[in-house]
């Protein structure tokens, strides 16, 4: 699963290098305001022979088009025709249609059966090209080269790198509530791609990525015994993960991917270990009467929040990875839940369950800065995309036969479901694959 | 509910030999159903106990013996895992009827209702399971008996959005043979 995307950047003459210094663009979106009001951008359909070209750009427009930060313009307005995507367009005929930034593109398939997909972002109104790089890949790789080029663009515009080229474990799941039947699938993270990666009658759930997304780490009820499990995506190959006298669950790697850290439930109290992966040996850190459950670590590895009840009901507590310094930081009314630590170390999302609503949350690690993105009647599990700017989790309607998989932008806007087959719950986000 | 659908196969090869059972059962099981009231407390008063047997026709010691006549289920309030009195009586029936047949192993199933986190429910279904289990060791039961095994929320036996259903999901099922650890 490692790259089979090669990439080069073109440096087409003295004016695109100084382009490619931010300081010289024109054209830039701050994230960090929340509703941003959508950039116009015209992406123009990168040519070829075939429909690939096309296709790709279609991908590319409709990431950014979901991130909510851009406004692909529709194609019906353009005025000037692309017949030379390497040239410098007719920039004024772009600032007509209020097209800040421009995409071009073409897709050419090379002698040995490769495609070489190669695209160019304008800032129209300073009139310089922004970026331009190609790509060669397999045919069947398009949309992850799409994916590729809208992660290019959304880093050069915002600032922040993209999360398009990534890739989403859920549980997917189908039948009846009194006899669901559910599995581990994979998909792209638009919704594309999906499959199953566990083919059990058995309760499978929580799957998590490892670091290098090579692993999930997820809990199965495989043989009636309720256990964290490994499961290598490239040969299918499975472990069990310690050899614990009672149920494990709520898996998650730390940040080097060296250990699982975990729930051991012992005579109806659980409690949180880690086991190192290649010395196998285990190490407790929480020792109460309560229920101390899904853990996360920081992302330096230094820290752990995770959620207890032993002081009466759920609430998020931080402490160091070694087990010492427990606190509570959840102090807000109803209980709280799930917290699951940003890739950027600066937030702690949270399921919040008060009122008989579920909502999906934020808070600094200090147990500051409450912020409540979405409420419903049920809500839960939030997962970072890799650069800590979009959550997803997943909802259950009321008198709905199953759960939808959701995203939602850092700002609370932009709620929209992701697409899958079946039901979708326990979405984890893997890192930018590479 | 393993062992439901299991009973539900076999009741079901029986009748289908013969239409004229089905009809007297399915008589039977409305009005079982019409003559209890508050909660139910085993698979019959739950309309699961489709499986050609009703109280009056089990042998005793069978295991639908034990879901019908005796009550196979216990349940919680809402975040709780404390025995409430009504579900103390049950477990007294079953303790004595397992001293009564003592070759029977049996597992104790924890659930929950979906108003809770997944990993949690997992872990309160556990807490539940432990409870029962307990309670039914410190009414003579040997430990070595019982096993337990949480299922969270994954396992509802009732599906619809309110109270009505979430309350018979906060369960604690006693299940003979079975699963668990």
């Amino acid at each position: 699963m490692k790259s089979m995307i090669i990439r080069t950047l073109f440096m087409m003459g003295a004016l695109f290098a100084l382009a490619a210094n931010p300081a010289h663009a024109v054209v830039e979106i701050n994230i960090n305001k929340g509703n941003v009001t959508p950039l116009p951008i015209a992406i123009t359909d990168f040519l070829s022979k075939d429909g690939v070209g096309k296709q790709i750009s279609d991908v590319v427009a409709a990431d950014l088009k979901r991130s909510g930060l851009f406004a692909p313009i529709d194609s019906k307005a353009f005025i000037e025709k692309i017949t030379n995507p390497s040239a410098a367009p007719r920039f004024q005929d772009w600032r007509t249609i209020n097209a800040q930034a421009l995409v071009t593109g073409q897709v050419v398939k090379e002698g040995d059966g490769r495609l070489r997909a190669e695209f160019r972002l304008w800032d129209t109104f300073a009139g310089q090209q922004m970026i331009g790089q190609q790509y060669f890949t397999q045919p069947e790789n398009y949309r992850r080269v799409a994916h590729i080029i809208a992660d290019a663009i959304y880093e050069k515009i915002t600032g922040e790198k993209g999360y398009f080229d990534t890739r989403i474990v859920f549980v997917a799941e189908s039948g009846p509530k009194n006899a669901r039947k559910r599995q581990l699938a994979i998909m792209d993270q638009d919704g594309y791609n999906v499959r199953s990666i566990t083919n059990s009658n058995d309760i499978v759930l929580t799957p998590r990525f490892s670091p290098n997304h090579q692993e999930i780490t997820y809990m199965s009820f495989e043989g009636n015994q309720p256990r964290v499990y490994l499961l290598q995506l490239e040969t299918g190959q499975r472990e069990v993960v310690g050899n614990f006298p009672g149920m494990t669950f709520s898996p998650r790697f730390s940040p080097d991917g060296q250990r699982v850290i975990m729930s051991l439930e012992e005579g109806g109290n659980a409690n949180i270990f880690t086991m190192d992966l290649r010395s196998r040996t285990t190490t407790r850190l929480t020792s109460t009467a309560a229920i101390d459950t899904s853990p996360s670590y920081s992302p330096d590895g230094k820290r752990v929040t995770f959620e207890s009840d032993r002081g009466g009901s759920q609430q998020i507590y931080v402490m160091n990875s070694d087990g010492s310094g427990q606190t509570r930081i959840s102090h807000g009314d109803g209980s709280y839940s799930t917290p699951v630590w940003s890739p950027r170390g600066d937030l702690i999302a949270f399921t919040k369950q008060a009122g008989g609503k579920f909502s999906i949350g934020v808070m600094k690690p200090d147990g500051s800065g409450e912020r409540i993105l979405t409420t419903n009647f049920h809500n839960e599990g939030p997962t970072w995309a890799p650069n800590g700017r979009v959550i997803m989790f997943f909802r259950q309607n009321a008198g709905e036969a199953g759960p939808r998989l959701y995203s939602i932008d850092l700002s609370g806007y932009n709620e929209q479901m992701i697409p899958t087959p079946a039901f979708g719950s326990d979405p984890a986000w893997s890192p930018l694959l590479d | 509910m393993s062992h439901i659908s299991s009973l539900s196969a076999h009741g079901m090869q029986k009748l289908a030999r013969n239409p004229v059972i089905i009809a007297t059962f399915m008589a039977l099981s409305l009005a079982g159903c019409a003559s209890k009231k508050g909660l139910p407390n085993n698979a019959s008063d739950l309309g699961l106990g489709a499986n050609g047997v009703n109280g009056a026709n089990a042998t005793p010691g069978s295991s639908q013996d034990f879901t019908v006549n005796v009550g196979d289920r216990i349940f919680f309030d809402t975040d709780s895992s404390s025995i409430r009195a009504d579900a103390q009586q049950t477990l007294d029936r079953q303790a004595q009827w397992l001293a009564k047949y003592p070759n029977y192993k049996i597992t104790v199933e924890g659930h929950a209702d979906e108003r809770g986190t997944r990993e949690y429910n997992l872990a309160l279904g556990a807490r539940r399971a432990n409870a029962a289990r307990d309670y039914l060791v410190s009414r003579g039961v040997p430990a070595g008996r019982l096993k337990t095994i949480s299922y969270g929320k994954e396992r509802p036996v009732a599906t619809c959005d309110d109270i009505s259903c979430w309350s018979q999901n906060r369960r604690a099922v006693t299940v003979l043979g079975g699963a668990g650890s």
